[in-house]
């Protein structure tokens, strides 16, 4: 490439982290455009834009997944991929991958009706855990403690939630020591990590959970980066479990993932480091189908 | 200074504030949008969605 690349961000609302990551463009002196993903528009037979790098940066897991299947199209590299979006945006997708990578998870169990997830219930014990295949931000996670909590958890979804909410996704409680584990990830390479730490069993940083610096060596960041690997690799957010007797498990990849809280305990300049990558990619993209060049 | 448009209270932005920015009011604890930074303009901010995240 000899010009300038030509970049666009997708996003909706201006986070903190949009506002970091916009804010080290404008700091480096490269142009972009911002697709604002509530004024956008798509036709389908027509190539409008036409970028050479698009980094997706959506609140929306839904506006996201759409809008970069359709850059993807035309040929526009994808800052995550579409596919990675994808698997990232959907736990139990995620889960699969993380599995057949030979990544460890918590014992895990799904089921499509109430009936068959109290018995998936009963097989796995309780306290467990009942999270929505799609969500964030801690929200809609449900520790079950017995029978009764979880039949009344599972009539709630049967009757109010979406079809989603009703693949009822089902996992042993994790008796982790007051804290989980989120590691950075650019491309598969593990960058710093956090320890979360609350008095709630919901350790979000969006739930008020306090970040500290956690090391990312060792076995840590090699099972960061095989399910960072998993996943299709990118810009990423590991979050992990530990057990009582220190045993690591992967919860999640996040795909849009949230820095602000972590880059002062850490002392890396996470934004920098992202932005990094997604002008990285602009030069020399990752060799995959979907990444021939825009014209 | 702006008004808020929930409740009239006053409101001061970052001197580097940018369109799409959230900003609470601290008068009625509304979340605002910046729609636009010349002039700038606040509406209520759209309501989270299940599909939100990151
Ligand atoms: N199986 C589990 N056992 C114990 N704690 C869990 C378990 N799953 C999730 N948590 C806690 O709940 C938080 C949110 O779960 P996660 O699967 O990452 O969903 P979200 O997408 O909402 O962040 C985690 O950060 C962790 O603190
Ligand atoms: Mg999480
Ligand atoms: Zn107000």
């Amino acid at each position: 490439m000899t010009s300038q690349p030509r970049i666009a961000v997708l996003c909706s609302r201006i986070r903190v982290e949009e506002k970091l990551l916009l804010q080290e463009l404008e700091r480096r002196g490269v142009a972009f455009d911002r697709l604002d993903d509530s004024k956008v528009r798509f036709r389908l037979d027509e190539p409008e834009h036409i970028y050479d790098v698009v980094y997706d940066r959506s609140v929306s897991f839904g506006r996201s997944l759409y809008a970069l299947r359709i850059l993807e199209g035309r040929g526009v590299q994808c800052v995550n991929r579409a596919d990675v979006v994808q698997m990232c945006g959907d736990k139990l997708a995620t889960h699969v991958a993380l599995v057949g990578a030979g990544v460890p998870c918590p014992r895990t169990a799904v089921a499509f009706t109430p009936a068959a997830a109290l018995e998936a219930l009963e097989d796995l014990g309780y306290p467990a855990v009942i999270k929505p295949v799609v969500g964030s931000w801690g929200r809609l996670i449900a520790r079950v403690n017995d029978v009764d909590a979880a039949e009344a958890v599972l009539e709630d979804r049967a009757v109010l939630g979406s079809w989603q909410q009703q693949v009822y996704y089902l996992q042993e409680f994790v008796d982790k020591p007051g804290r989980d584990i989120r590691v950075f990830v650019v491309g598969d390479v593990p960058l710093c990590a956090i320890y979360r730490r609350s008095a709630h069993w919901i350790t979000n940083t969006a739930r008020g959970g306090e970040a500290s610096a956690c090391p990312v060596d060792g076995d840590l960041g090699a099972m960061a980066a095989s399910a960072a690997r998993a996943v299709g690799g990118g810009l990423l957010a590991v979050d992990l479990v530990e057990d009582r007797a220190g045993a690591l498990s992967v919860i999640e990849v996040n795909h849009t993932m949230e820095f602000r809280n972590s880059i002062e305990p850490t002392g890396v300049d996470i934004p920098a480091r992202m932005i990094d990558w997604v002008l990285a990619q602009a030069e020399s993209p990752l060799g995959t189908s979907t990444t021939e060049a825009a014209t | 200074m702006i008004e808020c448009p929930e409740c009239a209270g006053g409101i001061t932005t970052p001197s580097d504030v940018m369109t799409g920015e959230i900003v609470p009011c601290a008068h009625c604890g509304a979340e605002l949008e910046v729609t636009e930074t010349t002039p700038l303009a606040l509406a209520a901010a759209p309501e989270v969605q299940e599909d939100w995240g990151e």
